[in-house]
């Protein structure tokens, strides 16, 4: 090794190469806890996306569903102290799966208000998007001030699973074991949702409708698809995923809700989805590297890589790295890097001709 | 008199509004009535009228009670705080507003006026020592070209490679964050601080026009009204006004024309930049005085309610500016008095934004007829294609 790291110039990659490589391992679990709502946000944009509707309120879903699933986990908490854990299920208690379920109803409601201003009203999608963050960001901030005045109880959180040693302790594939399986149920399901969602898309009927709706819904339309029906339930479903995304910070990651704690994470998530060019399994990828961006540039502030290298990353500011998943973001839209084109039909509410 | 000057789908439009306020107010007073028992720890039906009345003492010094009654007027430093909060949503407004009557949908307006005040506040520091005479207007022209500089990017981007100028903005205002955050906490910041923020704007701080401490109206509020007829007469009587209004509504016709869609979306982009950047500009140099590395605002968000609200026209925009700054500056007073977080702005804010998109409500409660088939609708005509729109051909 230390040969190819010490020849002039290219020396230098191999070392940041090596030096990713033990971030990335030793972080593993940390980088797909963090990729978890990101690419749960940018499922819930397929869904939307792929049947041709614009969501850019993913963030507005998500911060809903955060609120929402803390909330009613903390009042079931305050009405019933004593909790039953399940041990075995990730410490589930009655206070958490209800919170869970909230937390998906609530993404699911958000996203019908979001289908029917841009299906129905033919509002403007984007225009419709922005109405949802700003109301429940606004909402949600005003309700945690009033309510965090009684300081409500926590009902804690999922806890991550414990994988045998066995497993993690493997050489060479240890680390991938530990990083999927010391997980909260959350996070441990995002893979899933990413293989079953893409397998769905190309081969079932559901997914060859979705596809074609959102890429000619005039042509699906004649061949006796229900544009309008299949649109609102994809729309509807997808907030599943935004109410998952939003139930990761309040009771899989953290215990508490804060005024704005998605902190973009929704917007991130669309950049995801176009960085994944609009594939679940794509933005589940897109979404690990923006994690390992951010996990990097906590690395190289905490345990900064030794000799020339880390002369050269410390000397990079912070912000770079945070800054990073955005300009890609932007570059991959330019087609910089290969270009990634949306459904054809995103965007544009669909008109059903007069059946006279 | 007022029937020949509004046209029929003109009033249909400010009815719509109205009607989409009224009703957005009567959601937060049944939000404050069904919370009131947390706030006030038992329900009471009329704190929505506590709130309302302590909002219009906040925003106007009009003083209203009840039991006994009396109006009273307490002076102007409601007004001055309407008026100061009111001038970046105003140019902020105009900046969105300039964007949808092209077509396109600036979310960033928000990283522009970011851009806009750290242009400012680096030509304000280079220029402590010189008179103020020069000083604010070159700080106030580098923030404007920061800004403009921040959107013409995203217009080129769109322009010349199709990617859609919603998720770029987007992405560019994070970024803006980072670039002040790098900025702020490492070359700019002030020695001595106690956290990290650039030394305060000295001779470049705008000139007070009345007022007393804590709520001082500076000049800058001028250059908000002023920009309204100018951008009003550039949209509706220059030909470049008339170039971006035939692109947004129709790319190809434009072109058909002899026109160049791809400059004027440069140029759309560029402008609404440099409205947002005045107006991030103003913000330093009037009330903030210095930059924060973590500086908390939401104008450049804020911006697109009141251009929404405006429906895109400059008079319509000042209306909208004015509201909202009212609602904000009265705001205060209402989390003292009645004890309503300062929140329900926001809620207030989107919940105008909800009816007017859900227009069909507002209609249907206050029975007003339908607009005229083939009127412009800035609220259903903004969202294009990520994959390119068709003014990016040929």
């Amino acid at each position: 090794m230390d040969v190819l790291f010490d020849i002039p110039v290219v020396g230098i990659l191999f070392q940041l190469v090596d030096y990713m490589i033990q971030v990335l391992t030793i972080n593993g679990a940390v980088i797909l806890a963090l990729a978890a709502p990101i690419a749960l946000g940018a499922y819930c944009g397929f869904m939307n996306e792929r049947s041709g509707v614009v969501n850019i309120g993913i963030e507005g879903m998500m911060i809903a569903s955060a609120f929402a699933g803390w909330f009613v986990a903390s009042m079931v908490v305050q009405a019933f102290p004593d909790q039953p854990r399940a041990d075995f299920f990730f410490g589930a208690s009655p206070a958490l799966i209800l919170g869970l379920v909230a937390a998906i109803i609530t993404g699911m409601l958000v996203s019908a208000v979001h289908a029917w201003l841009s299906i129905t009203v033919k509002a403007d999608q984007i225009i419709s998007g922005t109405i949802i963050n700003i109301v429940a960001l606004g909402a949600t901030g005003y309700l945690i001030i009033i309510i965090s005045a009684s300081s409500p109880p926590s009902a804690g959180r999922f806890t991550p699973f414990n994988p045998p040693e066995a497993l993690t302790d493997l050489p060479f594939v240890g680390w991938i074991f530990n990083m999927f399986l010391s997980q909260g149920p959350i996070t441990m399901a995002v893979l899933v949702i990413a293989l079953i969602l893409n397998v769905l898309l190309f081969r079932s009927r559901w997914g060859l409708r979705t596809r074609s709706v959102g890429e000619h819904p005039k042509a699906a339309e004649t061949v006796g698809i229900d544009v309008i029906k299949l649109r609102y339930r994809n729309v509807i479903l997808g907030g599943i995923f935004a109410g998952l995304a939003g139930a990761w910070f309040t009771l899989d990651f953290g215990t508490s809700f804060q005024a704005g704690m998605t902190n973009g994470r929704g917007f991130i998530a669309l950049a995801a989805l176009i960085f994944g060019r609009w594939l679940p399994l794509g933005a589940f990828g897109a979404a690990l590297l923006f994690a390992a961006a951010s996990s990097l540039s906590i690395a190289i502030r905490t345990v900064p890589p030794t000799g020339q290298l880390g002369d050269i990353l410390t000397a990079i500011p912070d912000q770079f790295w945070s800054a990073l998943p955005y300009l890609v973001t932007i570059i991959i839209l330019a087609g910089a890097v290969g270009r990634s084109v949306a459904p054809a039909a995103v965007g544009k509410p669909y008109e059903r001709e007069s059946a006279s | 008199m007022i029937n020949r000057l509004l046209s029929r789908s003109l009033r249909g439009q400010l009815a719509v509004t109205g009607g989409a306020i009224l009703l957005a107010l009567v959601v937060g007073a049944i939000v404050m009535v069904l919370t009131s028992p947390i706030i006030t720890g038992s329900l009471d039906p009329w704190l929505w009228s506590e709130a309302y009345l302590a909002l219009l003492q906040g925003a106007t010094g009009i003083a209203i009670a009840f039991d006994p009654f009396s109006i009273d007027f307490t002076g102007f430093n409601g007004v001055i705080d309407t008026l100061v909060r009111a001038t970046p949503y105003i140019l902020g407004g105009l900046a969105v507003g300039l964007g949808f009557k092209a077509g396109l949908f600036n979310i960033g307006a928000q990283g522009q006026f970011l851009m806009g005040a750290l242009g400012a506040v680096v030509a304000a520091i280079a220029l402590a020592d010189a008179p103020t005479v020069i000083a604010v207007p070159l700080a106030l022209v580098a923030g404007l070209l920061a800004g403009a500089a921040y959107g013409f990017v995203p217009g080129w981007l769109k322009a010349f490679t199709g990617a859609h100028e919603v998720v770029v903005t987007i992405m560019l205002n994070y970024v803006a964050l980072q670039i002040i955050s790098w900025a702020v906490s490492g070359p700019l910041r002030a020695a001595g601080a106690t956290f990290a923020r650039t030394s305060d704007v000295g001779a470049a701080t705008l000139p007070i026009l009345a007022g007393s401490s804590g709520h001082l109206l500076h000049s800058g509020v001028i250059i908000a009204f002023a920009a309204v007829p100018v951008v009003w007469w550039v949209l509706y009587r220059s030909t470049v006004g008339f170039e971006i209004h035939t692109v947004g509504a129709n790319p190809d016709a434009a072109r058909y024309a002899g026109m160049r869609p791809r400059r004027l979306i440069v140029l759309t982009m560029s402008a609404s930049g440099l409205l947002a950047g005045l107006a991030g500009g103003i913000e330093i140099l009037g009330v903030q005085h210095y930059l924060p590395a973590a500086y908390a605002t939401t104008v450049g968000f804020d911006a697109i309610t009141v251009a929404l609200l405006g429906r895109a026209n400059p008079w319509g925009i000042l209306f909208g500016g004015l509201l909202l700054g009212a609602l904000r500056a009265g705001a205060p007073l209402m989390q003292i008095k009645a004890g309503v977080p300062v929140q329900m702005i926001d809620i207030l804010q989107g919940v105008i934004l909800f009816f007017l998109a859900a227009d069909l409500i507002v209609r249907w409660v206050f029975r007003i007829r339908e607009a005229k088939a083939g009127s412009v609708d800035e609220l259903k005509t903004v969202t294009g294609s990520y994959g390119g729109s068709s003014a990016t051909k040929g």
